[in-house]
């Protein structure tokens, strides 16, 4: 659905960043460890899950290894850390570069394929990434690498470091929407969902497909890949089933699927739920086995059902939404 | 008419069955993640049971004294399902909502390294124990305490007992690739090379495999005859297995902790002869400055659960033993004193001496204990576990072909 | 030298079994154009199926073959109604998520049954020795029986009038309908028929190695190399894949360590779906 721009007023802009403060602000008013704890698992889920609306809802390519680029951000991103004792910020820029680079190498060479292919090469990038990387001895092979303690030391020591990842995750969060957002709106974005709609169409009405592609699977890994060094710092370790777990991967697509692909609020919307519903799941006895039955079912109903998810859903019944929450 | 009397005998009962349970006991809440399903379950769950044991023994005797105060201990635990991503979720929770006052870590080394990263970052006291790899301790860390022998002497009592039997032994090194087992396979490897021992094959292996064909092919074809390795119960149950399978014909085989579960034994045929260097064994006849002896601990243990302890079980027990003595010497639950009183500790329980370094470079690293390595022999037709190094602890002398 | 034949033996012997599990999947994709996500999954489903009947009822593990084989064709008819019918002419991508969707749904309630410990159906059977290497008679015996049922897989495709309405259905459904087949029984059919064969090479699997709800992922992946090796949609170059892939496995083994393999799996996988899209073995028209 392409949004039509006759009304110059966009609230929802706005509301991205209203939204981005207040989960920054809330934890750090209140002193609430527990809430943070929760809500910087919220914001990655909400930057993975907007990221990959990026290939999935705009361009149609279902991505099932979009993981890949957060472990090797973070794989870069403690690397430079714990090795060169470069300091957070750097080095968690200039791994998304380099992830970002690579992507747009293996995105020229598998973005040839179509639909299901493409899908299940992604699955193997992802799984030979994973090997090559365990067996890798300069980035710790199978142990993984460690951070030691005094790598907080230039944040003020772990508890100040621990709130700093905190709000720079939430501001990669908020950067993820407003880039989902200013993609929408835009005449690359516009190309993206004439691929979506249908690729050969748009290659013959003259939308440059194969650039197009490629530059959205390496834009689409940048905030991941940054996202990915906090959180492996912030984790003080990173090891290669934790940094490529295709769970993750697919939780990502659930999450996408669940909110409403093709939107930008669908997303987040999809994740926050989520990340809540598996909290819950995690220490809930009698449940946390069924963490991945519920997904699947959600999954399944939403894909026979409802394939426009949550916002398809709202965006049917109340109209007016769909300038209000893109 | 009945139902009061009926009342009546009830409370009474439970009155005069339950005097630990005095109502101004305070608790001491201990926070740890245990792997109850996943492939580490088999030792995380009999380390759990240590863990169990020594709780019901303290809180049935009335408490930990502090001072004219007693505190009755109560254990948080979740399952971390084997899982480095779930113990950091699950310590973050134990400590920020579950105020959780002290930890024991998780089983394994891997999984310990996360947790000890959470715990250092919110200044909490771990005891770990099921983790030997040293590499945690050389980060920095304040308040990492650990029970085991580190991962650097689990094989060299297995190595210098081939070196004995057979000095020209082909020794092939086939080891899991996990922080552990490829601590234990480096360091051994570099005693073997310095004692001018034949390195025929060394190789790692991913966790998960179960198809171990393809190495055991490349055993056989390196002719060695002994083989040194392993990892956690199930990589190494499967190997033992695959390997008589296989007919590998190796005469001296000695795999990291799987043979030293009661569970091992199972495997029948498959397990004659295998070595394992342990933390513990119920033979062994320490005295200790408090606490029960080995054999103690191994006939409460056996009430309890039918089954004897193995040396996760004894860690997990000491784990526990070790904290208690502190908290009592020190007469406070405050961390930074605890810490303080473990830091200054040189013991002996019955699971050995315990002694932890304090230099800032690798603290907690424990300094005082000593490993055994067993074996299982056939006896009349019946497998059991002896103690076979070092000489001054042994019970049957080494089997070899 | 006896080191690579013995290899290159194994690889051949677990290669048949591979060739099975593929055979499932690619009949699936032949015939009605979708991906099975949860192949794996089944796979896993078929071992715990064997382990019930061999390890908690007593049976001896060839002989609950059959059963299990019954069961495996009835859950994937029912599969197919539940998950599969109504995404059959939609985009690829719906059919994907559907079937990874039950994928997730079989995984957690198989973890919750039987959480992620291993578990093992013990099968003893005599090996056969050559020159210091060991051919054990569970390798043997699974080889043979997943040539067995792959013979009677074409048996049924080339030499019964189900088989040739299912091949109708597979390369013009529309015409196949008009024909006089009923197109829908013979889609659930075929996709009861790809997840029995996919059950069958779990089964197998059980006898050789020890298992956990989770080994499926390496089987689904190997499966898909096998498919895209061997052309979709034809089952014979299934096979041939598969054996083909253990014989790579078997040679490459005693040169390199163990585990560079997936890495060498998965960058074959790639570089076969990008140059050969239609596969190193197909004979047939497509």
């Amino acid at each position: 659905m392409i949004s039509v721009r006759f009304n110059s007023f966009r609230p929802f802009p706005w509301l991205i960043l209203i939204v981005t403060l207040a989960v920054a602000l809330v934890p750090w008013w209140t002193d609430n460890v527990t809430s943070r704890e929760n809500l910087i698992l919220a914001a990655l889920d909400i930057t993975l899950a907007s990221n990959l609306n990026l290939m999935l809802g705009y361009a149609g390519y279902v991505n099932f290894g979009n993981i890949v680029m957060f472990g090797l951000g973070g794989y870069v991103g403690v690397y430079l850390v714990s090795v060169w004792h470069w300091p957070l910020l750097g080095a968690t820029f200039v791994g998304a570069i380099a992830v970002s680079i690579i992507a747009y190498m293996f995105g020229l060479g598998i973005l040839r394929l179509r639909g299901a292919y493409f899908a299940l090469a992604t699955i193997g990038v992802n799984e030979a990434v994973s090997v090559f990387v365990t067996n890798f001895e300069p980035w710790g092979g199978a142990t993984g690498l460690y951070l030691s303690l005094d790598a907080y030391a230039p944040l003020g020591g772990p508890g100040r470091a621990l709130w700093i990842v905190y709000f720079l995750m939430v501001a990669v969060m908020g950067l993820s929407l407003a880039l989902s957002y200013g993609i929408r709106h835009s005449k690359f974005g516009l190309g993206l969902l004439a691929i979506g709609e249908n690729e050969d169409a748009a290659a013959i009405l003259g939308v440059p497909t194969r650039t197009y592609k490629a530059m959205v699977y390496s834009v689409s890994a940048f905030l991941p890949a940054i996202a990915g060094g906090l959180y492996f710092f912030k984790s003080g370790i990173i090891e290669p089933t934790g940094a490529f777990d295709l769970t993750t991967s697919i939780e990502a697509i659930v999450m996408v699927m669940l909110g409403g692909q093709g939107t930008v609020a669908g997303p987040a919307i999809g994740a926050f739920l989520y990340e809540e519903l598996r909290g819950y799941l995690l220490t809930a006895q009698a449940f946390s086995h069924f963490q991945l039955v519920i997904a699947g079912l959600l999954l399944l109903v939403i894909v026979l059902f409802a394939p426009g998810g949550l916002m398809g859903f709202v965006h049917q019944k109340l109209p007016f939404t769909r300038r209000w929450l893109e | 008419m009945q139902l009061p009397r009926l009342c009546l005998v009830a409370v009474a009962t439970i009155a005069l069955t339950s005097p630990a349970w005095a109502a101004d006991n305070d608790t001491l809440t201990v926070g740890f993640t245990v792997s109850q399903t996943g492939k580490l379950n088999t030792d995380s769950i009999a380390q759990m049971r240590g863990f169990d044991l020594w709780r019901d023994q303290v809180n049935a005797k009335g408490g930990i004294k502090v001072g004219d105060k007693a505190y009755n201990i109560k254990f948080v635990s979740y399952d971390d399902e084997s899982q480095n991503g779930r113990v950091q979720q699950l310590y973050t929770r134990l400590i920020t909502q579950d105020n959780a006052q002290f930890l024991f870590s998780p089983y394994s080394s891997g999984l310990t390294a996360t947790a000890a990263i959470i715990s250092e970052q919110y200044g909490k006291v771990m005891l770990t124990t099921g983790a030997a790899e040293e590499k945690t301790y050389e980060l920095g860390n304040k308040d990492l305490f650990q029970i085991y022998s580190p991962a650097a002497q689990y094989l060299a009592g297995a190595l210098r007992a081939l070196k004995e039997k057979d000095p020209n032994a082909k020794i092939a090194f086939v080891y899991e690739d996990d922080p552990f087992s490829k601590a234990v396979a480096h360091a051994t490897l570099d005693l073997a090379k310095m004692a001018h021992m034949t390195i025929v094959l060394d190789e790692a292996y991913s966790g998960s495999t179960m198809d171990f064909g393809p190495i055991i092919n490349k055993i056989i074809a390196s002719k060695a005859v002994a083989l040194l390795g392993g990892g956690h119960y199930a990589d190494g149950s499967t190997l033992a297995r695959q390997l008589h399978d296989q007919k590998a014909n190796l005469k001296w085989v000695t795999l990291l902790v799987a043979p030293d579960s009661p569970k091992f034994a199972e495997l029948g045929a498959a397990a004659t002869d295998i070595s394992v260097p342990s933390q513990w064994e119920p033979q062994v006849r320490f005295k200790p400055d408090f606490g029960p002896t080995a054999q103690e601990f191994t006939n409460a243990f056996n009430t309890k659960y039918g089954v004897d302890p193995g040396y996760h079980a004894a860690g997990g027990y000491a784990a526990g033993l070790i904290l208690q003595h502190a908290i009592e010497q020190v007469g406070s639950i405050d961390p930074a004193k605890v810490a303080a009183a473990l830091n200054k500790m040189d013991v002996t329980t019955m699971f050995g001496r315990t002694k932890f370094a304090t230099d800032a470079k690798d603290h907690g690293l424990q300094i005082g204990h000593d490993m055994v390595l067993a074996q299982w022999q056939l006896k009349d037709g019946k497998l059991t576990k002896e103690v076979i190094w070092p000489a001054a602890a042994k019970t049957a002398d080494t089997v070899m072909n | 030298m006896a080191e690579i034949l013995a290899s290159v033996i194994d690889g051949v012997l677990i290669g048949a079994v591979y060739g099975l599990a593929a055979m499932g999947l690619t009949l699936i994709w032949g015939v009605m154009n979708v991906i099975n996500l949860s192949h794996g999954a089944i796979i896993v489903l078929g071992m715990f199926a064997l382990y019930y009947f061999s390890s908690v009822l007593g049976l001896n593990p060839y002989a609950a073959s059959p059963i299990v084989i019954v069961i495996g064709f009835v859950a994937g008819v029912l599969l197919y109604w539940v998950a599969v019918h109504r995404v059959i002419g939609r985009p690829p991508l719906m059919s994907l998520l559907s079937t990874f969707a039950v994928n997730m749904v079989l995984i957690g309630l198989g973890t919750a049954f039987w959480s992620t410990s291993p578990y093992n159906v013990p099968v003893s059977l005599p090996s056969v020795s050559w020159e210091g290497y060991t051919y054990t008679g569970t390798h043997i015996m699974a080889a043979v029986i997943a040539a067995v049922i792959a013979g009677l897989l074409y048996l049924l495709l080339y030499r019964t009038r189900i088989g040739k309405a299912i091949r109708a259905v597979s390369a013009n459904r529309a015409a196949a309908e008009l024909s006089g087949i009923p197109t829908t029984q013979m889609l659930a059919l075929s996709f009861g028929l790809g997840v029995t064969l996919a059950f069958a090479s779990g089964m197998l699997i059980a006898t050789l190695f020890p298992f956990t709800i989770l080994s499926g992922g390496a089987y689904q992946l190997k499966s898909f190399v096998v498919t895209v090796l061997g052309g979709l949609g034809n089952p014979g170059g299934a096979l041939l894949g598969g054996i083909f892939l253990g014989l790579i496995e078997g040679m490459a083994t005693p040169f390199m360590p163990v585990s560079w393999m997936p890495m060498i799996e998965f960058t074959l996988f790639v570089i076969v779906l990008i140059a050969f899209p239609r596969g190193i073995f197909s004979f047939s028209r497509t």
